[in-house]
């Protein structure tokens, strides 16, 4: 008899993707700026570092957060003990007023419509088993975060049936994609519960406007199914202004408060990526239905947040001249950073979609491809970890229709290891095109590649079974 | 088309069980020593209250951990991005040293064979979901902890087959009932994939003996399923005849290595002993390995929180804190046991004997009008509207006999256990009187000048029953 589960002895939880395992090569060999110069830097991580600052000097002013004091007093004993799957109501409170202010006070969020998670990775599941039953089916843009094969996957057995989205109109959801993913499910024989998005959206760092929005409503509506924006990162907007979160889509169409559609809309939401602590799993599900919300509540006892961290988190939050400050110096600070790594690809001839949001690029290295294909995406992936020493994600890991896409973390590092980030990429970059240019000289080519290549390639060359002269 | 799960809508979280009800009446009259003192005492919440000034004083002298520093530096920017499912390893090490501390230091525990998990409760559904398919089943002895019915089939689709245990031997395990069980399952057309008991058991405040965990062990060795330890308790043993983990039997029975030490798992947590359960911390510990990496990949469902593993792997490292908080809480656990069971025993109700718990197993069955569940819900309804008193009904604990119930001492003061105890003696001897209880059906008159306090309050909120019934 099978001892464990199918869902224990599978590969469905998807860590075997190459998503993974640059990451681990990144582990074996990880750069440091003095005790590991040549080691491979990870930019395949959505981390925001860039303002811990003001985190750290809010703490230094505010001991009693930590030390789990009220007023002076203690409040050890009321925090151990609080497990309360409703969470901690002040803390829901001082959530729905941030989200509030991340989306410029345009749309109100009711605190009883919150359940509060250990993280969004337990949101999207919980959201899941909530919606779908096993063998149902949720339509998904492409391209798409990695960790959706495991999170809606893995354990609810919901299948995700891709809506493709392509280059030649900047990666929008169309009407065309999204009728052709729900007749995909239909061949299937799946039955289509909902719509998952990301907005604004990983990998491409792109919020979606208007018009994608007023679509997506359109198709819910028509096929009375949900929607699930899971607004992660909603805090790394450069620009306010230009991000339209799904309940404004809603409310701007002025569809009736009562009509069905409310009930269906569902958003996702954690601290991971604005204030950068994903340490301390806090997340959360927003919905208008009751039952969801009662339902999701009790799912949230398989993963509630630490009331110690709730603690805390109430009182930085409640500080309201610091998140205002906190989240205009950090939308500043990751414009810049962004537009650092826009400036320094493009200078080695290597263009970005243009982003407005997040933590990362999507990058066009279509044209350093050997050939338009996922093969040689992946060759191409290979060498970037191995011989440039830069863990980045390929487009295939997040089921890119196209091949030669990458996704390029900026924020997770600082400013002089992405310098040299980029510094590695130019050179790569030449001496490809070097290569190619001069496809007739072999000879020389093979001795200036070793030349160029030799410094990557020797303390490297165990984890490469590849001959120098196939590069 | 069905607009939501069958899971979101059905109610097999269990939730509309007594259990929670009898909650629910407490928090709209909640006991309150100044501002409510007729209130409801919450006697149903498993919660060791005891120790915290312990713990306190710990943090007042040891403030660096809670203030995200090491060696006067912050390391706030570290904890705040660190959310590695294999979980802080200084945190996994101490933890596993507290655990063999608990257990006399007689087994050892590898860290690389633990899993960090938000809570006992995500780690038991965690190896639900590693360990069988829906629709598969494990044998579960009764009475058990009702939130099993929740935790461990809800969203796995995993079936429990009650393992029947009765008070004619203290609610033991026998080999006959877990071939009861085992054979029921198969009727049910049920696969089993294992056992899953809870040592020290909840709801009876016993440990379990050598003699039930080698049955246990031949059982799942002739069976070839797993057996899951839930020992959450472990901390709260405080007498004789002392715990003994399933690991520990393991291995004097030399079966290190061998296959059935791979199929035995067991589960932690730190709110019963060290009485945190706000802080969410939970673990898996098995030695098989897939089980390991698959539950580490699972526990990014419920992942701890860094800051609190940081903190507590402060406190679990401070060994000379460790040996005196557990010494001192089983002493304290012991002494508000006692006053407990001396307090039921004037009131003519014994306790099952026990040594350990955050509560008393105890047996009403004298004073039920007749040897049912309806009458065993009738007493909780007059014990927790008319007593005021919330106490878990053994039937929310699938207990196969009535009149049982659970009664926790250890989240509350002594002034408080005092005044329900005295509520419960003054109850008994008017229930007595009155010849509620089956064993005294005489002077009717007192009956019914006694009854309209009890039957016009209970009334309102019983529709179904007619005065004269009761």
């Amino acid at each position: 008899m099978q001892m464990l589960s199918r869902k224990a002895a599978c590969d469905s939880h998807g860590q075997d993707s190459s998503y993974f395992l640059g990451w681990q090569e990144y582990e074996k060999n990880p750069y440091n700026e003095v005790l590991n110069p040549n080691g491979i830097i990870q930019m395949g991580l959505a981390e925001n570092q860039l303002s811990f600052d003001l985190a750290e000097s809010w703490l230094a002013n505010n001991p009693d957060a930590l030390g789990l004091k009220r007023d002076g007093k203690s409040v050890f004993k009321e925090l151990a003990l609080f497990q309360d799957y409703h969470g901690m109501p002040t803390f829901k409170n001082e959530l729905v007023e941030f989200m509030a202010k991340l989306r410029g006070y345009k749309v109100e969020f009711d605190p009883k419509k919150l359940v509060l998670v250990a993280g969004s990775t337990s949101a999207n599941e919980s959201l899941m088993f909530c919606l779908a039953e096993p063998g149902e089916a949720f339509l998904l843009p492409t391209p798409y975060y990695p960790g959706f094969d495991r999170d809606l996957k893995w354990r609810t057995e919901v299948e995700i049936v891709p809506i493709h989205c392509s280059s030649s109109n900047g990666f929008k959801i169309t009407g065309c994609a999204l009728e052709d993913a729900y007749e995909q499910a239909k061949k299937l024989n799946l039955n289509v519960k909902g719509v998952l998005v990301t907005n604004p959206s990983n990998p491409l760092g792109t919020t979606m406007d208007r018009d994608e929005l007023n679509l997506l409503i359109d198709f819910a509506i028509t096929k009375k199914i949900h929607i699930v924006s899971d607004e992660i990162y909603s805090g790394t907007v450069f620009d306010s202004t230009s991000f339209v979160s799904i309940i404004e889509a809603v409310t701007d169409r002025n569809i009736d408060d009562t009509h069905e559609l409310w009930n269906r809309i569902h958003m996702v939401y954690s601290l991971s990526k604005d204030l950068g602590l994903p340490g301390f799993r806090v997340g959360m599900i927003y919905s208008n239905d009751e039952t969801v919300v009662a339902a999701a509540t009790k799912m949230s006892s398989f993963g509630l947040v630490s009331s110690q961290t709730q603690f805390l988190l109430t009182n930085m939050l409640s500080d309201n001249k610091f998140t205002s400050k906190y989240i205009e110096e950090n939308r500043k600070r990751l414009k810049s950073r962004k537009e650092m790594l826009v400036s320094g690809l493009s200078g080695a001839g290597i263009e970005c979609l243009n982003s407005n949001a997040c933590l990362f690029c999507w990058v066009d290295m279509r044209h350093l491809l050997s050939s338009d294909t996922f093969e040689a995406e992946k060759e191409l992936s290979k060498r970037i970890l191995f011989e440039v020493g830069l863990n980045i994600s390929p487009g295939s890991s997040c089921h890119c229709s196209e091949p030669g896409w990458f996704r390029i973390c900026f924020a997770n590092m600082s400013q002089e290891t992405l310098k040299i980030a980029i510094t590695r990429i130019k050179d790569f970059v030449e001496s490809i095109t070097f290569s190619r240019e001069n496809c007739n000289h072999q000879l020389t080519v093979l001795d200036s590649r070793r030349r160029l290549v030799s410094k990557w390639v020797l303390p490297l060359s165990p984890y490469d079974n590849n001959e120098p002269a196939d590069r | 088309m069905r607009h939501l799960s069958t899971k979101a809508t059905c109610n097999s979280h269990g939730q509309d069980s007594s259990y929670f009800l009898g909650w629910e009446e407490y928090e709209k009259n909640p006991y309150d020593e100044v501002q409510n003192p007729k209130g409801i005492i919450q006697m149903g919440l498993a919660e060791n209250q005891l120790s915290f000034d312990l713990l306190e004083s710990w943090l007042e002298k040891n403030p660096e951990p809670a203030g995200f520093k090491r060696d006067g530096k912050s390391i706030f920017r570290e904890l705040a991005l660190f959310q590695d499912y294999h979980g802080l390893p200084a945190f996994k090490k101490a933890l596993v040293e507290f655990m063999a501390e608990i257990r006399g230091n007689r087994v050892s525990f590898d860290p690389n064979h633990m899993v960090l998990t938000a809570g006992a409760t995500s780690a038991n559904e965690t190896l639900m979901f590693c360990l069988a398919e829906p629709g598969e089943a494990f044998l579960l002895p009764t009475p058990y902890y009702p939130g099993f019915d929740r935790d461990l089939k809800w969203r796995t689709g995993v079936e429990i087959v009650p393992i029947h245990c009765t008070s004619s031997n203290d609610f033991q395990i026998t080999e006959t009932a877990l071939e009861a069980a085992y054979h029921e399952a198969q009727q049910r057309n049920l696969r089993v994939k294992g056992v899953l008991v809870t040592n020290p058991s909840n709801p009876l405040g016993t440990t379990l003996s050598r003699s039930e965990l080698n049955l246990l062990i031949s059982f799942i060795t002739t069976k070839g399923i797993h057996l899951i330890s839930d020992e959450i308790y472990s901390g709260t043993v405080f007498s004789s005849p002392g715990f003994v983990s399933v690991m520990e039997v393991l291995k004097d029975r030399n079966c290190d290595e061998t296959e059935v030490w791979d199929r035995v798992h067991i589960v932690n947590s730190l709110s019963k002993d060290l009485g945190l359960p706000g802080f969410r911390v939970g673990a898996i510990y098995s030695n098989d390995d897939m089980v390991v990496a698959a539950a580490t990949k699972m526990s990014s469902f419920g992942l701890m929180s860094s800051q609190t593993q940081y903190l507590l792997s402060a406190l679990l490292s401070d060994k000379k804190f460790t040996k005196n908080y557990i010494s001192e809480n089983q002493k304290r656990l012991k002494k508000r046991q006692n006053m407990l069971v001396m307090g039921l025993k004037k009131a003519g109700i014994s306790c099952l004997k026990s040594n350990a718990g955050l509560f008393c197993w105890v047996n009403m069955r004298h004073l039920l009008r007749s040897d049912t569940f309806e009458a065993e819900m009738e007493l909780w309804k007059k014990i927790v509207y008319d007593v005021r008193l919330n106490i878990s009904p053994g039937s929310s604990c699938h207990c196969t006999e009535p009149g049982w119930f659970r009664v926790c001492f250890a989240n509350m003061t002594e002034e408080t256990l005092d005044l329900a105890i005295q509520r419960l003696k003054d109850f008994v001897v008017e229930h007595t009187a009155n010849g509620h209880s089956k064993s005294n059906n005489s002077s009717k008159n007192s009956k019914r000048k006694l009854l309209p306090k009890w039957v016009l309050r209970l009334s309102s909120r019983d529709r179904d029953h007619e005065p004269d019934e009761r």
